[in-house]
Parts: structure tokens; sequence; C-alpha cells
């Protein structure tokens, strides 16, 4: 054994851009993700997993709507609200579009503090979208409450169709559970942010591994995710 | 590899970015750095984009120019979203074709289900219309 592996001590060199790349990155007997560290490989995989999740919702509405004899109520109509005397379609929709957005604006720019190592800054960033997240869901709880009063259920509705009552709970609902899950997650990692744990490196309570800014990067992964998702909702169910 | 996707990124025009946040005094900093400026554009196109979307049912369009603009509108916003909020746009190309390509395998699912669910109306149209 006189003769030992080489290890690189320095810089590696440029990797090569385009199809090369990719071949050279998947061949490289290595770590096919050569500049992503684990966690947020892995939080693209699970996001790619939910993908499919929430495509086959909407691909299940998709079949139940094309298939069904009898006339989908209109979405226009069912989510409208009067307003100041005002009948505005879709109105409760739109806004719960633009505060989900603008969470994903003020998630945007939380991680680009964070990797200035701003903490104060970062942490408010992302309690403000904790707000507007924890806003959305409460909208959508008003929203569940109407819809509920006029009579939809998952079996039937006084419109037309009754897979309209089921996909869209069905639908939302699942969209309702990540924005909640959003939210928590978003205190938790604002308390780290806060407290100075990813400036000391501290280790975290259960994977006892070092934080450091790239949570909150991984953590608004999923936040635009959920932003990404509404996106798909709002096209295909509400103004379909 | 402590730098960023940035700074040895493959595009010409990226490097701009790096070296705003150089002059901005962050070149200590690790991680995806861009201006916040480009964030506030890309929020304030996502806002323009939805109002568009919405006011596509505002006006009631109907037929192939109101699910196409739907469509368009979508696509859209979903690709700044991916690109830029996700820094899709920075990653090296083997991670963003392995996260990217799988979804559009979903099309073929679509297009099965279509033919599926034409076939159940035209079944249920011909065994179970109400009688008249």
């Amino acid at each position: 054994m006189a003769e030992t592996a080489l290890t690189n001590p320095g810089e590696s060199p440029a990797r090569a851009a385009g199809w090369q790349g990719i071949a050279d990155d998947w061949s490289s007997d290595q770590r096919a993700f050569k500049n992503v560290s684990w966690g947020k490989a892995m939080m693209w995989i699970f996001l790619l997993s939910d993908t499919f999740i929430f495509s086959c919702f909407l691909l299940s509405y998709m079949t139940a709507r094309m298939s069904t004899t009898v006339p989908w109520p209109n979405p226009s109509e069912v989510f409208a609200l009067q307003i100041a005397g005002h009948h505005i379609p879709l109105i409760l929709i739109a806004i719960m579009t633009f505060i989900l957005i603008s969470s994903s604006g003020t998630m945007a720019m939380a991680v680009n503090f964070g990797y200035r190592r701003d903490r104060t800054k970062t942490a408010i960033l992302m309690l403000l979208t904790a707000a507007l997240g924890a806003t959305f869901v409460g909208m959508q709880a008003f929203e569940w409450t109407k819809l509920i009063m006029e009579g939809v259920r998952p079996w039937e509705n006084p419109w037309g169709a009754a897979q309209f009552g089921s996909s869209f709970f069905m639908i939302t609902g699942f969209h309702g559970t990540h924005v909640t899950i959003g939210v928590i997650f978003l205190i938790v990692i604002a308390r780290k942010v806060w407290r100075g744990d990813f400036d000391v490196e501290r280790r975290g309570f259960f994977t006892s591994r070092k934080g450091n800014y790239e949570v909150v990067e991984i953590m608004g992964l999923y936040w635009h995710f959920v932003d990404l998702v509404w996106v798909f909702i709002f096209a295909f169910f509400y103004l379909w | 590899m402590t730098s960023t996707a940035v700074i040895d990124g493959q595009h010409p025009s990226l490097h701009a970015h790096a070296h705003e946040t150089v002059a901005a005094g962050t070149t200590h900093a690790k991680g995806q750095q861009h201006p916040i400026k480009l964030y506030l554009v890309v929020w304030g196109w996502l806002f323009v984009l939805s109002t568009c979307s919405y006011l596509v049912d505002y006006f009631g369009l109907h037929g192939y120019l109101r699910w196409s603009l739907i469509l368009l509108f979508m696509v859209l916003k979903a690709g700044l979203i991916v690109a830029v909020f996700m820094h899709m746009a920075w990653e090296r190309l083997a991670l963003a074709y392995a996260i990217l390509l799988p979804p559009v395998a979903v099309l073929i699912f679509v297009a099965i289900m279509v033919f599926e669910s034409e076939y159940t109306h035209l079944i249920r149209v011909l065994f179970f219309a109400a009688p008249t």
C-alpha cells in the first residue's frame, strides 16, 4: 500500500456546463448534486414528490369535471362576494392570491438577509411571512364556512355536479394544511434566527447538526412551493 | 465548494449580480446572493400577472381565449417563482433537470385521463341520460 489515493486539497477544477456538465455530475461515482447540500437536495426531492400528490388531486378533479353529465358550478359566481353593495366575482380568491404572493416576496427577502447574516431583518421578514400565511389560512376558513353554510358538501351542492364539493374540500384542504405546516415551520426557524443559532452554529436539538443560514433558504423552498401550488389551483380550479 | 452558483455560474449575464453584491460589501457572504431589487421586480411582476389572470375572469372571457390566457399567466408565474424565488436559475443543470423533468411525465397522465373521462362521459350520455 505504498500508493495512496490522492485527495484534492485545494480548489476543484472548473466544472463543465450544459449537457456535458449533466453527464459529468451524474457519472462521477460521487455525489450528483455538486454544490447543493444534502438538506437542500432532499427538500427539492420532497417537493418533487409533493408535486405528484397535487398533480394527482388536480387530475382527479379534471377527470370528474370532464366526465360528469351535470353542469359544473360556476366558480366565478360561487366565490363572489357582496362588498359595499357591489357584487364582485371571485374577489376573495384574488385577495388570497395577492396575500400568498406577498408572503413569497417577504420570504425571498428573508433568505437574502439571512445570507447577509442580518438576523434581525431575517427574523422579522420570516415572521411577516408567517403572519401573511396565517391570514391566508384565516380567509380560507372563512371561505369554507361560507360554502358549508350555503349547503356545499363533499357529496352535494345546490348548483350542479356533486363532485364540485369533494374536489374543492380535497384540494384546498390539502393546500391549506401545507400552508399551516409552513406557518409553524416558519415560526420555529424564525425563533432560531432571532436567537442567533445560525451565527454561533448552535447544534439542532433533534439532529445535533450545526445550524447555518442555509436552513432559511430550505424553509423558503417549501414556502415558495406552497405559493407555486396555489398558482396551479387558482388557474385550474377557480379560473377554468 | 463554498462559492455560490452565481460566482461559478455558466451564464455571463449572472456575473453582473455577483459584481453588484461584491460592490454592496457582502463579499464574505455565502450561498445564494442576489440584489434585493431582483426580488422586488419579480414580486411586482407576480402581482401584474395575478391581476391579469383575475381580469380574465372579471371580464368574463370565454372559450379558447380564456383557457390559453389562464395557462399563459399560470406558466409565467410558476416560472418566475421557481427560477428566481427558488433560485433554480442559478443551480447546476444536474439538479434543475432532475427536479423539473419528472413533472413533465404528468402531462402523459393528463392525456390518458382525458381519453378516459371522454369515454366515461360518452357512456354516461348513452346509458344513464335522464329519461325525458
